[in-house]
């Protein structure tokens, strides 16, 4: 029957922008986001949902890109790193990052960026074991983790200024 | 790590749902929240020809206590996700230890999709869910084109990745009772790295008689063999006795005793696991004891 099967209309939004588009059944969230509309910050890892470098939001939840359907997505809203911040400008917890060498090669670090991105929008202050539990879902192979783990101390410190520059403005 | 291709329904109702898996000449399966179903479709371990997402069944989607004569119960619906189960103060407040064992699945980055049913359908023997629903008593509800029909989580596990679910049947709903007042229980297990599925785990609950003797001692061991199962023997030798780190040392060294082919592979030998689960074992009872005492 696989002759028979059909691409599928979605219509779904991406980084604030709608698409529409025909999809195979088969086709992962990841390679849709990568390959047909060409975010190339969604990394394509182990594909089995074990690496976490592909985690993106939907619907404002960090998931794995590569164990979810394009489409699935369909009415859906998806953010990638590239929908995080605005123009050229760095979201504080990729700042965060750089500053406290929360990378190396950087190959892992979009999901990273994702997950804290949803734990701290959410927890502004979490705690040491809601922290853990979410870097622990991403994999790092460079940097042993304690700069990730200063990285997201950093962020909530930049976040937490950033809120009050605004209010008091 | 493409999945083959298949087709793809998204059905509004129920009765569509199990109508497209009526379908006999077609090799459907359900998907729910996708967190084991796609990693095992990326590697071709599973080719089915239809999907049946069940993504818009918000009536599977829901967390519910109610109250009869009795006790109370946790209703929650398939769809329900485990994040959602993490969050849910009924949850917390009914059944305390599935929301203990919630925490310990997987990260939250997995927890966001994936689901209460689909985890009890799909029956790995090392997961959470199939070990909290066998320990707890729940029954599990089911929806094929014969009808509806509840089986008792006793009745349900049949091997690895194996259920009483007749083909065409979609879960729907678990019903597990409420924590009876002054239960003590405990939820423990042991992977390499947390998130990982566990080596071994164990679940526990008990009460204290008015003479301070164990009571309705129940405990499952898992990740063990091919299903949770309930350690028998174990809970034979506790009931009636006063709880001590002796007799516990002594009753968990059976844990494993009435597991067929025990599971020995890459992560841990056979070996490994039983004494991983009899040590786990008498932590969850010490444990279970404390809040027994506690709250007694």
């Amino acid at each position: 029957m696989s002759n028979d099967i059909t691409t599928k209309p979605i219509r779904v939004t991406v980084n604030g922008e709608v698409h529409e588009m025909n999809v195979e059944p088969r086709m992962l969230l990841t390679d849709f986001l990568r390959h047909e509309l060409n975010f190339g910050g969604v990394h394509v890892g182990c594909e089995h949902g074990v690496c976490g470098v592909c985690t993106v939001l939907m619907d404002g939840k960090a998931v794995r890109s590569c164990l979810t359907l394009a489409v699935q997505t369909d009415g859906h809203e998806i953010v990638t790193i590239e929908g995080i911040s605005e123009d050229s400008e760095l979201h504080p917890i990729q700042q965060a990052f750089i500053e406290e060498y929360g990378l190396q090669c950087g190959f892992c670090t979009p999901g990273f960026v994702m997950a804290i991105y949803e734990l701290l929008r959410d927890n502004p202050k979490p705690s040491e074991e809601q922290i853990m539990d979410v870097i622990g879902g991403e994999l790092c192979r460079c940097t042993g983790y304690e700069g990730i783990r200063r990285a997201v101390t950093s962020a909530i410190k930049k976040l937490q200024a950033g809120k009050s520059a605004s209010a008091s403005a | 790590m493409k999945p083959a291709p298949f087709d793809y329904v998204i059905p509004g109702t129920l009765d569509e749902a199990v109508g497209y898996l009526a379908d006999e000449d077609v090799e459907s399966h359900v998907l729910a929240g996708g967190q084991s179903l796609v990693a095992a479709m990326n590697m071709r371990m599973a080719r089915p020809e239809l999907l049946v997402d069940l993504g818009k069944l918000d009536e599977l989607d829901f967390i519910r206590e109610e109250i009869h004569d009795e006790g109370g119960s946790l209703h929650i619906g398939a769809m329900t996700t485990k994040r959602t189960v993490e969050f849910s103060p009924v949850v917390e407040n009914v059944q305390p230890l599935m929301h203990a064992a919630t925490l310990m699945i997987a990260h939250p980055q997995i927890r966001n999709r994936g689901t209460v049913g689909g985890s009890v359908a799909h029956a790995d023997p090392a997961a959470e869910y199939p070990a909290v629903a066998l320990l707890l008593d729940a029954e599990i509800t089911a929806v094929g084109s014969a009808g509806k029909r509840t089986i008792a989580a006793s009745d349900f596990f049949i091997t690895y990745f194996t259920t009483a679910l007749e083909e065409g049947e979609i879960l729907t709903e678990l019903r597990i009772p409420a924590m009876a007042p002054n239960t003590g229980w405990s939820f423990k297990e042991f992977a390499r790295r947390h998130g990982d599925f566990a080596m071994a785990g164990v679940g526990v609950t008990l009460n204290l008689d008015a003479g301070g003797h164990c009571e309705n001692t129940k405990v499952v061991g898992f990740a063990l063999g091919a299903t949770p199962i309930r350690a028998k023997a174990v809970e034979d030798a506790i009931n009636g006795e006063t709880p001590s780190p002796g007799l516990f040392a002594a009753a968990c060294k059976m844990m494993v005793d009435g597991v067929e082919d025990p599971t020995s592979d890459v992560h841990a030998s056979v070996e490994y696991r039983r004494d991983l689960a009899t040590t786990l074992a008498e932590r969850a009872f010490a444990e279970a004891v404390k809040r027994a005492g506690a709250e007694g």
